[in-house]
């Protein structure tokens, strides 16, 4: 009985050493994160460049942005088209593949590390440089398709095309997802599997009523990262075609760069980092809210 | 039931075979072109070059301007590595922290550490910059080191938190009974324990920060101090057009250190991944 109190008491008091261990992180997220955080608001209410320092200018930064600015909106569209694009295929080719891997055959692993390389290299300039080459008028994949009597295309040299051969940048880095995916569908019971077939569900039925739902948390989770990384791309758009051309490439982070470190303009630079973040923070929220009515969770949800 | 089967499986080999070189020829056409002439590069579809030449290997290696490439390669390491040591020495610290004590305002400290993995860069780096040129950094590595030493990684502190959870807590309770204070248990306990965690961290982190080009595009702004990522971007603008076989060698091994560590380190990926899921 006494023991058992006093274990109770020693399990509600505080120990204070978690606090001196958290401590560096407190700092760095006081001083690197908060702050700048904080600042960025600031900011983007005054207008100034490195040099002079920040006058406070109100909205107009946001007025200007939204009734005076063309290329924010051009910035805008391309980004979101970018972003559905390029996350739901990632999303779905990553998927496709984990399923395909998860037959029970061998090699899986040998697999597994073929796809993934290419993820490795990330957003690196190596790679938006051999990009630069495959696509180039007279790069790779032309000359592949000249060779089967196919016209050649433009790929980052005319408007129509260059997002998208940016966008399949993202896609062949599908790695991460499909391991994420490779590990969830691991983890569905093989039972469920065969008792599908002795009901006669064809694998079309089998997927949409097995695999897929109990494979949303991951779809969940897969789809915030990222988007949150899709609507922050910058490397690729800025290295391979720099914003162009005619800005069909101009990315919402390569504007938000340029205002900055090429024009100066810091304080409209962080009203611009602003609308991104609300907007990031809307499709988060969306994302979030409508969770619970297309993701299943075998504990219920609750843990 | 039985050919069915095996016929399916066949049909995935093919697949995933052919899958996996097309996947993978970017960049064994990208070796290949790095031996061949600028002439070749554009003219032929294979991997194998008809003529085998290094140049590309020893003037690309000369680098753009005063700088040979050894003076990028030495920059990124002098940038990365102190980098990674801080994020994987302080996430462990705070992890343990979170995952094994409890203290005020812990609820709330957490929800931020969370949140913070949702904070965009975009937001914070314009004030980031103008914080480090009134300290000074500019032009130096410390606005990549010293943030990365306060732990301002969230996702590492996220992912070592899993696995400090996946320890048994009467390991802690024996060792402190055995006489051990809470900063022994972290060294003899945790971090022998931590080992994996430890290791996919750093690993991540390492690939993550030696292609990040964001970063020190915005501070690094002399050449001296230029690590591999501004380098490439400078080798590219300036050898537009002509010698592309130098600038496909030289990107070709900045890719290698990446490389390497993802073959000898594989298994910690895979660990790293399926715990906490991933960005990239």
């Amino acid at each position: 009985m006494n023991t058992a109190m006093a274990k109770l008491r020693v399990r509600k008091r505080y120990n204070y050493a978690g606090l001196l261990y958290i401590s560096p992180w407190i700092i760095g997220m006081l001083v690197f994160q908060l702050y700048p955080f904080i600042a960025s608001l600031v900011y983007s209410f005054t207008t100034f460049s490195i040099l002079t320092p920040p006058k406070f200018v109100g909205l107009q930064n946001f007025i200007r942005i939204f009734t005076n600015d063309k290329i924010f909106y051009q910035s805008l569209k391309v980004t979101l088209i970018y972003v559905f694009i390029a996350v739901p295929a990632k999303l779905a080719f990553a998927l496709f593949i984990a399923m395909v891997l998860n037959i029970k055959i061998k090699y899986v692993n040998f697999y597994r590390t073929i796809y993934y390389m290419p993820s490795i290299l990330g957003g690196s300039v190596a790679v938006s440089i051999l990009w630069k080459f495959l696509f180039a008028r007279q790069g790779l994949i032309n000359q592949l398709l000249l060779d089967i009597g196919l016209p050649y295309v433009d790929w980052l040299g005319s408007p129509k095309w260059a997002l998208y051969t940016i966008s399949l940048l993202t896609v062949w880095q599908f790695g991460s997802s499909m391991v994420i995916f490779l590990a969830g569908l691991k983890q569905i019971p093989g039972e469920l599997y065969d008792a599908a077939k002795v009901d006669g569900a064809g694998r079309i039925r089998t997927f949409l009523n097995i695999t897929l739902p109990l494979i949303t948390p991951m779809i969940f989770f897969n789809l915030i990262m990222q988007m949150v990384n899709a609507f922050q791309q910058f490397t690729a758009a800025f290295v391979i075609t720099n914003g162009g051309p005619m800005k069909s490439t101009y990315l919402y982070g390569v504007m938000i760069y340029e205002n900055a470190f090429n024009f100066f303009k810091m304080g409209y630079a962080s009203a611009l980092s602003w609308v991104l973040f609300v907007i990031m923070m809307a499709f988060t929220a969306m994302v979030f809210k409508s969770s619970p009515f297309w993701t299943h969770y075998e504990d219920g949800g609750e843990f | 039931m039985v050919a069915d089967i095996r016929r399916n499986k066949v049909a995935a080999y093919i697949f995933l075979s052919v899958l996996g070189i097309v996947m993978v020829y970017p960049l064994l056409w990208l070796l290949g072109s790095s031996f061949k002439t600028n002439h070749e590069i554009f003219t032929s579809l294979g991997i194998i070059p008809k003529e085998v030449i290094t140049d590309g290997f020893v003037k690309g290696w000369q680098g753009p301007g005063q700088f040979t490439y050894g003076r990028f390669f030495y920059n990124t390491f002098l940038m990365v590595l102190p980098t990674v040591a801080g994020t994987v020495i302080s996430s462990a610290l705070v992890a343990y922290g979170f995952a094994r004590f409890r203290f005020p305002f812990k609820r709330i400290l957490f929800v931020l550490m969370i949140s913070q993995l949702m904070l965009p860069n975009a937001v914070i780096i314009i004030p980031r910059y103008m914080l480090f040129r009134s300290l000074g950094w500019l032009n130096t590595f410390l606005p990549f080191i010293i943030p990365a030493m306060f732990a301002t990684y969230s996702f590492f502190i996220f992912m070592m938190i899993q696995f400090v959870r996946g320890i048994p807590k009467e390991l802690d309770e024996s060792a402190y009974i055995d006489g051990c204070n809470s900063f022994t248990i972290f060294s003899r306990i945790m971090v022998p324990l931590l080992k994996p965690a430890l290791f996919s961290a750093g690993i991540f982190q390492f690939i993550w920060r030696w292609n990040d080009f964001l970063n020190p595009l915005i501070y690094i702004n002399s050449v001296r101090n230029y690590p591999l990522s501004l380098a490439l971007r400078m080798s590219m603008d300036i050898t537009e057009a002509v010698n592309w076989n130098q600038l496909m060698a030289m990107s070709l091994l900045t890719m290698i250190p990446p490389i390497l560590i993802f073959f000898f380190a594989q298994r910690y990926f895979v660990e790293g991944i399926s715990t906490t899921g991933l960005k990239g």
